[in-house]
């Protein structure tokens, strides 16, 4: 079986982005880079999949700038097999990523694609929803428990009213929430090691992927800010100032 | 003129309050709007449908597959519905998140997620970076707009409206490949996290389970749901559908009171519209108190008894 796992490069999740002064996007000249939190669980749970015992060869892949190599170097080094980067400087909006991957599918032939829910730059939430339309294949987003039986996974999602489980059968795409698994720490070892694995470089235009159409950024403005920071003494003060505000 | 598509959120029996929030948007964007149920069985909540102002037509799509609403199922029908529409919207909830981003990608258009702002009809605002920036963002027009709405930053619609109910059929090829198993719901009295006018959170500072009792006693008295960190989620205190903050509900209540609940970025994306935030902490540099309208610095367990003790003499 093969498993494909998608790996974003982003702002880390520990910065405070702050949007430029002159409104044309966010400052990120020597902002700490990483791999989008939810991709690292990704391809965690692929590792897993494999350490229970099914046979796979797991691909990590990337969308974007020379940069991203750093990401795919870490996610060979927690235990991916190959890299897979489709480098490009563009602005990659969620619909042009799923039709990349959606290449990166057919020419690997895979059995499951693993991505994030969300990449915390862009919250956009779509990639892997967008990836299991135009693959014509079923999706279970917001993983937080997969069971993989014959070509069936039985996915625990986590939505809004409490858990839902849905069975989905292979070939399919699933996307991970917070709590499907904790990454596992890469080894100084691996590291090393991982600099021999295969990552291969390859241009959306060698893809053959027509252009989708993309939002026009206009603007970046920070939010408006809340006015915080009031502290009072002790309970019935705490009371008063409730009641200052109208609401009690 | 706009003819816009608004795909209703319902649980089978009762329509979701999201609904009418996205109805707003719809509203704000301006022109004629359609919602749209799919059920097995959609009478009572395209009853309620058709009471949402602005609305003037409700599509009933009734068919035996639609009782659970699996993306996979309803994808093929939404997207035979769309044509002709200029937008297809629906609420930014786990629903919405699952089920529109597919029917974009078959309508061959980039999604706008979480609108906050209508600035016109191909204008939106929406946030990035977990809400540190607000992002003006221009859509191509054709073949359609599809987006999601961000419920915290619209108010509920109306319910005077008399719109027609109407049942339509959609020729769609429903795939097999996707099954609904179970849904794993906790039924509680308690008011909805999502639309409660009061919610009362708790962090990893509750400390287990067993004391987030206090926390529930308190949301009792102040009549307000009961939400939570991601930390209180994880170390297993309540169960993930209470999770507040960026991969979790955002939420805009009257009150939001965070109870031994730092203030990680991640948690304050979630809260951030609420009107007022009180926060209860023991650690005076907690970063929430940063935010929070009113600060109390010191000890939950004696703090919220004392609460509750005060509030029953109002
Ligand atoms: C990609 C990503 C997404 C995330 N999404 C979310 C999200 O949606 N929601 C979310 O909440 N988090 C989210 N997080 C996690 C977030 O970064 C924080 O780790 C989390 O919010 C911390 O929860 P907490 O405040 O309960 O715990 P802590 O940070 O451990 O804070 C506990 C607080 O309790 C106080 N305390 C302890 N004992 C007492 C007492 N007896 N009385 C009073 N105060 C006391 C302490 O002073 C401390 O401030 C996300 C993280 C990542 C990386
Ligand atoms: N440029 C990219 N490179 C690698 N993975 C990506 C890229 N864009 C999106 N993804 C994957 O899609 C998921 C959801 O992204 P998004 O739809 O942008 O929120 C991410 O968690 C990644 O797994």
């Amino acid at each position: 079986m093969k498993i494909l796992v998608g790996i974003k490069r982003v702002i880390d999740f520990s910065v405070r982005v702050q949007v430029k002064k002159d409104g044309t996007g966010v400052v990120s000249d020597g902002v700490k880079m990483g791999i989008n939190p939810f991709d690292e669980i990704a391809l965690e749970e692929a590792l897993r999949i494999r350490e229970r015992g099914t046979q796979a060869e797991i691909v990590a892949m990337s969308i974007g700038p020379a940069d991203c190599q750093q990401q795919l170097r870490t996610a060979l080094a927690m235990g991916a097999d190959r890299a897979l980067l489709v480098q490009s400087t563009d602005t990659i909006q969620p619909l042009m990523a799923a039709r990349i991957f959606h290449e990166l599918v057919k020419r690997e032939n895979a059995d499951l694609v693993i991505l994030g829910k969300q990449a915390i730059d862009d919250d956009s939430n779509q990639t892997g929803q967008m990836l299991a339309a135009l693959w014509d294949r079923p999706q279970a987003t917001f993983a937080s428990k997969v069971e993989f039986k014959d070509k069936t996974l039985t996915v625990t999602r986590e939505v809004d009213a409490g858990l839902e489980v849905i069975a989905v059968d292979l070939p399919a795409v699933l996307t991970t929430d917070l709590r499907l698994n904790t990454p596992r720490f890469v080894k100084m070892p691996d590291i090393m090691k991982a600099r021999s694995k295969p990552l291969q470089v390859l241009k959306p235009e060698e893809l053959g992927v027509i252009t989708a159409p993309k939002l026009e950024a206009t603007n970046y403005a920070p939010p408006p800010q809340r006015v915080g920071g009031k502290k009072v003494e002790d309970v019935p003060a705490l009371i008063r100032a409730l009641k200052q505000r109208g609401v009690l | 003129m706009n003819r816009i598509l608004v795909i209703a959120e319902h649980d089978g029996k009762k329509l979701n309050p999201a609904t009418a929030k996205a109805v707003s948007c719809a509203s704000a964007v301006g022109g004629e709007i359609d919602v749209a149920v799919f059920a097995a069985n959609a009478s009572a909540m395209a009853a309620a449908a058709a009471k949402l102002k602005g609305v003037k037509r409700v599509l009933k799509i009734e068919r035996a597959e639609n009782v659970h609403q699996l993306a996979a199922v309803l994808t093929p029908q939404i997207v035979k519905l769309a044509a002709g529409y200029t937008h297809v919207l629906a609420p930014s909830t786990t629903f919405g998140k699952d089920v529109l981003p597919r029917a974009a990608a078959f309508l061959g258009v980039q999604q706008v997620s979480d609108v906050m702002k209508v600035i016109d009809a191909t204008t939106f605002e929406r946030p990035m970076y977990a809400g540190n920036a607000i992002v003006t963002v221009k859509v191509p027009p054709s073949p359609c707009i599809v987006a999601t709405v961000r419920t915290a930053s619209w108010q509920a619609c109306s319910e005077d409206g008399n719109a027609e109910i109407t049942a339509v059929s959609t020729d769609a090829v429903i795939p097999s490949h996707t099954r609904f198993v179970e849904l794993k719901a906790d039924v509680s009295d308690r008011p909805d996290l999502q639309s409660a006018p009061r919610v009362v959170s708790g962090g990893r500072g509750v400390g287990s389970k067993e004391n987030f009792a206090v926390i529930y006693k308190f949301a009792d008295k102040l009549g307000a749901a009961v939400g939570a960190s991601r930390a209180a989620v994880d170390a297993g205190f309540v169960p993930n559908d209470l999770q507040v903050g960026q991969t979790g509900k955002i939420i805009a209540p009257e009150l939001y009171v965070a109870v031994g609940i730092s203030g990680a970025i991640q948690h304050l994306t979630g809260i951030k519209d609420a009107r007022t935030i009180v926060a209860i902490n023991k650690d005076p540099d907690a970063p929430i108190f940063q935010v929070a309208d009113i600060g109390l610095v010191g000890d939950l367990f004696k703090i919220l008894p004392e609460l509750e003790k005060e509030l029953d003499k109002i």
